[in-house]
């Protein structure tokens, strides 16, 4: 039909056609994003780094009050330097000290390869009683080509100006001296700052290589 | 009222009648465009066990996704006392053999309230071996009994490092327990794992649904 929409004999009813071009999202397929209100109950990726030769890698941008959790995998986190931890700090507006007030916990569960050794500790080295350290999430990681830790890390609330913000880490490493060591990391940055931003660095010398994603998780 | 044109000229005022209108209610609308991103976790297979030896995702993991996830939903065995275990093979083999080293610990509790207990299980790890790898033990199959939990695989598609995987799994045991248990390690090659194959140690995967996602 050529014509749009016409007044049908002379009454208040009417007949015809919208075109489709006097229509904004005229199908349902225009629509390409959802609402921000609208929340999927999955993990959305906001941002993805590589590390190359990287001395920390840093998500300065995204952290707010949008989402409810912010997760992040760590995918074959290798390093330059042999038995080294991986580690992760926080900070607020645009400051960049990384040095939030932390208190955490650390456990491990290891194997050897060769099957002489098995533990399931507290680890101590690792915990932080109102630090203001990098946090280890992965510890003794062997740089050998094919060693690395990956593993994955909430973040809960961060924007919050009236808690402390939670965190739990989980990751497995593959140890400079040939063992499975599993990690499970948790405790909370004792402030009630909004957090902003996260870096995470080797305790010493280069991330040489990896993949560290962000994702938002509406509740 | 419906559409009426204002002062005989063409601009028209009113309301267009819902009955004109297809998907005139949010409630009308079944599917999102596939335009949208709704997410990073993307389902990519589902499987029923139905009285079945072993379940097998032989396709779909490649370097699509950095991480695959199982989730596994009232897992419950034909045997009672079985393991439910995993492999992993390269290519199109079918021997689901790969090398691992790993790592399990629990925390236990039972119904009568007399013993609980948090321990490393060293008789449920493996030292470089290559046997199928229990993530959740000693099942009972009453019929109300199953276990239920994730299955986390790194980069399977790496030709550089090895694979690590992390499991946790809530177990019905057969002595009436409730069971935790944790499971993690590596799978030691750096070849591209492309398949993996769920089975329990003892007797069929009576019933439950596994179900394949992709890590954006």
């Amino acid at each position: 039909m050529a014509q749009s929409i016409t007044r049908l004999s002379g009454v208040n009813s009417l007949s015809g056609t919208i075109p489709a071009t006097n229509i904004a999202n005229s199908t349902f397929d225009n629509i390409t994003a959802l609402p921000s209100a609208v929340p999927t109950g999955k993990p959305v990726l906001l941002s993805t780094a590589t590390a190359s030769a990287s001395s920390s890698i840093e998500f300065t941008s995204g952290i707010d009050s949008t989402y409810d959790i912010y997760k992040f995998e760590f995918i074959n986190i290798h390093p330059e330097t042999n038995n080294v931890k991986f580690t992760f700090q926080s900070d607020t507006g645009t400051n960049t000290n990384y040095n939030q007030t932390i208190t955490s916990t650390d456990f491990i569960s290891q194997h050897n390869e060769t099957g002489t050794t098995t533990e399931l500790g507290y680890a101590i080295a690792n915990d932080q009683a109102q630090g203001t350290a990098f946090q280890p999430i992965g510890q003794l990681i062997g740089n050998d080509n094919d060693e690395c830790a990956a593993g994955t890390l909430q973040v809960f609330q961060p924007s919050s100006t009236t808690y402390v913000k939670h965190f739990i880490a989980n990751t497995n490493v593959y140890r400079h001296d040939n063992y499975s060591r599993e990690h499970f990391t948790a405790g909370y940055f004792n402030t009630t700052s909004a957090l902003t931003r996260f870096r995470f660095k080797m305790s010493s010398g280069n991330l040489d290589s990896g993949k560290i994603k962000m994702y938002g998780i509406s509740a | 009222m419906a559409l009426t044109r204002a002062n005989a000229v063409t601009a028209i005022s009113g309301t267009i009648p819902a009955s004109f209108v297809a998907n005139a209610t949010v409630a009308n609308i079944s599917a999102v465009p596939a335009a949208i991103t709704t997410g990073a976790l993307t389902l990519l297979s589902t499987q029923t066990a139905s009285s079945s030896a072993s379940i097998s995702f032989t396709s779909g993991i490649d370097s699509t996704y950095d991480s695959y996830v199982f989730k596994f939903i009232n897992i419950h065995p034909a045997t009672d006392s079985a393991d439910f275990s995993f492999q992993a093979d390269t290519g199109t083999n079918t021997n689901y053999n790969q090398t691992m080293t790993t790592t399990t610990f629990r925390a236990f509790h039972n119904e009568s309230d007399t013993n609980t207990s948090l321990a490393y299980i060293a008789g449920e790890d493996q030292a470089q071996g290559t046997g199928f790898q229990n993530i959740a033990n000693d099942l009972g199959n009453d019929n109300d009994q199953c276990c239920a939990g994730t299955l986390q695989i790194f980069k399977p598609s790496s030709d550089t490092f090895v694979k690590h995987f992390i499991s946790r799994f809530a177990v019905y045991k057969d002595s009436d327990f409730i069971r935790d248990e944790y499971c993690a390690g590596y799978i030691n090659t750096t070849t591209a794992l492309t398949r993996v194959q769920f089975k329990m140690s003892s007797g069929n995967i009576d019933d439950g649904i596994i179900k394949m996602y992709g890590v954006s």
